[in-house]
């Protein structure tokens, strides 16, 4: 427990700060995040691969990711093993509409991200009655479904894919001729760096809602939150559903840049990868999520050196960092609270929760003397 | 309806009306055709072993229980078929069983979700409720800024009571209130259910420990492997040799066939009794 503390009085200090020295210090990691591209920072340096285009992706991409992974996870505390079926929605959306019907990029990002959004509604319409483990399960054959029929619908490309797909249009903004190309990853970043933080203002605004309260209910104790006049089932389709349109989104902004896209871009792994970002980086806690998700993309990449290997080394990054800190990095404190609490059932990570164990007759026999 | 003959006070159809109502799990049927009425200003009880289905009782009157077959009437209205967040805007909040309270939030979050249900003009008033909650439970407010999760047994019920109270109910459900306290915090907690009773609120209450329930009680019902066995005026009960002997810990030697034996009391083990 004494894990805990460590983080806490950080985050504690940090609310306690005036709201213009917040601002000034946030204004500051935002310009330390614009010139990042353009800087040498010899340990920080990726030595194997382009430092500007591994900020892009697999860095900026696993962060937004997993801000919207975190609303379905972090927040209403739905277990989510399929999140790639969102990413690759978003993707598919891209490669399809601008490669067969040319539509631009700023036209195609918001009808992928519905098109997302209405995916997350068909898969949790009828499987959001489910809870815990009995959820995940769904969600995991969810995710292989969407992969398997990318492979196998030769309409969409089949196993090639889509090739090519077009970028975003070059434009001008303050007489700085941006240009989406193929060498020079700081456009995209700069591009995924704005909906990142778009996305951080949407999803931090929702979670001080009424929406955000109902989560968190939904999440402590869906029944007990239910006995409270919380609509259950209406706000856990809103979480897939946001969160889903997120995981699209990004979606959309990594097929732009990548020219082609096949069903092997969408593989489980990546779910996987998703998940342990927001987890690592402490579920619910927005900071921590965005901090997760980036140390779950940057490692292998830092490690590139180590060949074969560096996926080992990472896993057991993993293992260790998990062993010490099972909170997260950057813990919610709420969700400290929730771990120490044994869950009365239903909550992520019990087998069943109520399945009529409950209402079990007593046999007549047991009525001792 | 007016169906006349109401055991109650008053000629008025009842507040809360169940109509042999049937609810499964799967293929068992945990409740079996129960029928029961709650007058507004009542208290209620419902006493009855483990697995007689009153838990299950209260989570159909909720709503998170679906009921296959039968009625559920709130002011004459059929609700079987409302949603429950519905059912807290019309005027029914319960305390679940166990506490349910939301253990990452404080206890002051805890209450204003109790008031979840109210919105807009609803809201108008919600301090006075939150003024009345303290009353009745200083605790909670010198905790206000506590998180739930590390209240003590007895104050995480207080917290579960003073949330369903938030929602300016017309019927409060209380799920064993008393299970896994201290006698004291028993005796305390039930003349809190007395003292909210007298404020205007209509109680039902499921208990285990049917002694205190049955003497705050105005009418009681016995519940057994999903049937209601036994009903009438609380004091009755109180003194009828059955339940004595089934709920109360009196004397078994009687054991009048009555089949009312499976009663001992089960986990959580309340104050009162040491052992069968």
């Amino acid at each position: 427990m004494a894990r805990f503390e460590v983080i806490a009085p950080v985050a504690e200090r940090w609310d306690r700060l005036p709201r213009a020295v917040r601002a000034v210090a946030l204004l500051a990691l935002l310009v330390l995040l614009v010139i990042l591209p353009h800087l040498k920072i010899p340990v920080l340096n990726t030595p194997d691969s382009d430092f500007a285009t591994v900020l892009f992706y697999p860095v900026g991409i696993y962060v937004l990711v997993a801000l919207g992974l975190n609303v379905v996870v972090g927040e209403a505390g739905l277990l989510d093993l399929g999140y790639v079926a969102f990413f690759a929605v978003g993707g598919y959306s891209m490669g399809l509409l601008g490669n067969r019907v040319h539509w631009p990029f700023f036209l195609i990002l918001p009808v992928g991200i519905a098109l997302s959004m209405l995916a997350g509604v068909i898969l949790g319409g009828p499987t959001l009655r489910l809870r815990g483990d009995y959820l995940a399960i769904v969600t995991l054959g969810f995710g292989e479904i969407v992969h398997l029929v990318a492979r196998n619908t030769d309409s969409i490309g089949g196993p090639r894919g889509v090739s090519p797909i077009p970028h975003p249009p070059n434009f001008n903004l303050f007489g700085y001729h941006v240009r989406f190309g193929i060498l020079d990853p700081k456009p995209y970043y700069y591009l995924l760096l704005a909906m990142i933080v778009l996305t951080i203002v949407v999803v931090s605004n929702l979670k001080r809602s009424r929406v955000g309260r109902a989560w968190t209910a939904i999440r402590e104790d869906e029944d007990a939150a239910e006995l409270m006049g919380v609509p259950t089932f209406r706000f856990k389709l809103w979480a897939f559903a946001i969160g889903a349109g997120i995981g699209g989104a990004a979606g959309v902004m990594y097929t732009s840049k990548v020219i082609s896209i096949s069903p092997d871009n969408f593989i489980f792994q990546l779910s996987i990868l998703f998940l342990a970002a927001v987890v690592l980086g402490g579920s619910g806690n927005i900071p921590g999520v965005i901090l997760g998700a980036a140390v779950v993309a940057y490692l292998p990449e830092r490690f590139r050196s180590f060949a074969q290997y560096r996926i080992m080394v990472f896993g057991a990054a993993l293992v260790v960092m998990m062993i010490f800190r099972p909170q997260g990095l950057l813990p919610s404190r709420r969700r400290a609270k929730e771990l120490l609490e044994p869950e009365p059932g239903g909550g992520m990570g019990t087998l069943g929760g109520e399945t009529g164990v409950e209402m079990a007759p007593r046999p007549e026999a047991e009525s001792a003397p | 309806m007016p169906d006349g003959a109401q055991p109650g006070q008053s000629g008025a159809s009842p507040l809360l009306e169940l109509d042999n109502v049937q609810v499964h799990y799967g293929k068992v049927e945990a409740l079996k055709g129960i029928s029961f009425n709650v007058n507004e200003g009542e208290i209620v009880t419902l006493i009855g072993a483990n697995g007689a289905g009153k838990t299950t009782t209260l989570k159909t009157i909720s709503g998170v229980r679906p009921l296959t077959r039968g009625h559920i009437r709130f002011q004459g209205q059929d609700i079987g078929a409302v949603p429950p967040h519905r059912r807290v805007e019309m005027g029914i909040s319960q305390a679940p069983e166990g506490r349910g309270i939301f253990p990452g939030m404080t206890v002051r979050e805890n209450l204003d979700m109790g008031a979840y249900a109210r919105r807009g003009k609803a809201r108008a008033g919600l301090a006075e409720e939150l003024a009345a909650v303290y009353v009745l439970f200083p605790r909670l407010q010198e905790r206000a800024s506590q998180m739930a999760g590390t209240l003590s047994g007895g104050e995480q019920q207080m917290l579960a009571i003073g949330r369903a109270l938030m929602s300016k109910p017309k019927v409060l459900l209380l799920d064993e209130p008393s299970m896994g306290l201290a006698p004291k915090l028993v005796a305390q907690i039930f003349s809190i259910i007395t003292e909210i009773n007298k404020q205007g609120t209509t109680v039902l209450l499921v208990e285990q420990n049917a002694a205190q329930a049955l003497q705050r009680a105005s009418r009681a019902y016995v519940l057994e492997v999903g049937k209601v066995v036994m009903a009438g005026p609380a004091a009755d009960l109180l003194d009828n040799q059955a339940v004595r002997a089934a709920y109360l810990g009196g004397d078994i030697a009687g054991d009048d066939g009555n089949g009312a034996t499976s009663g001992h009391s089960g986990s959580g083990g309340s104050g009162g009794s040491g052992g069968s």
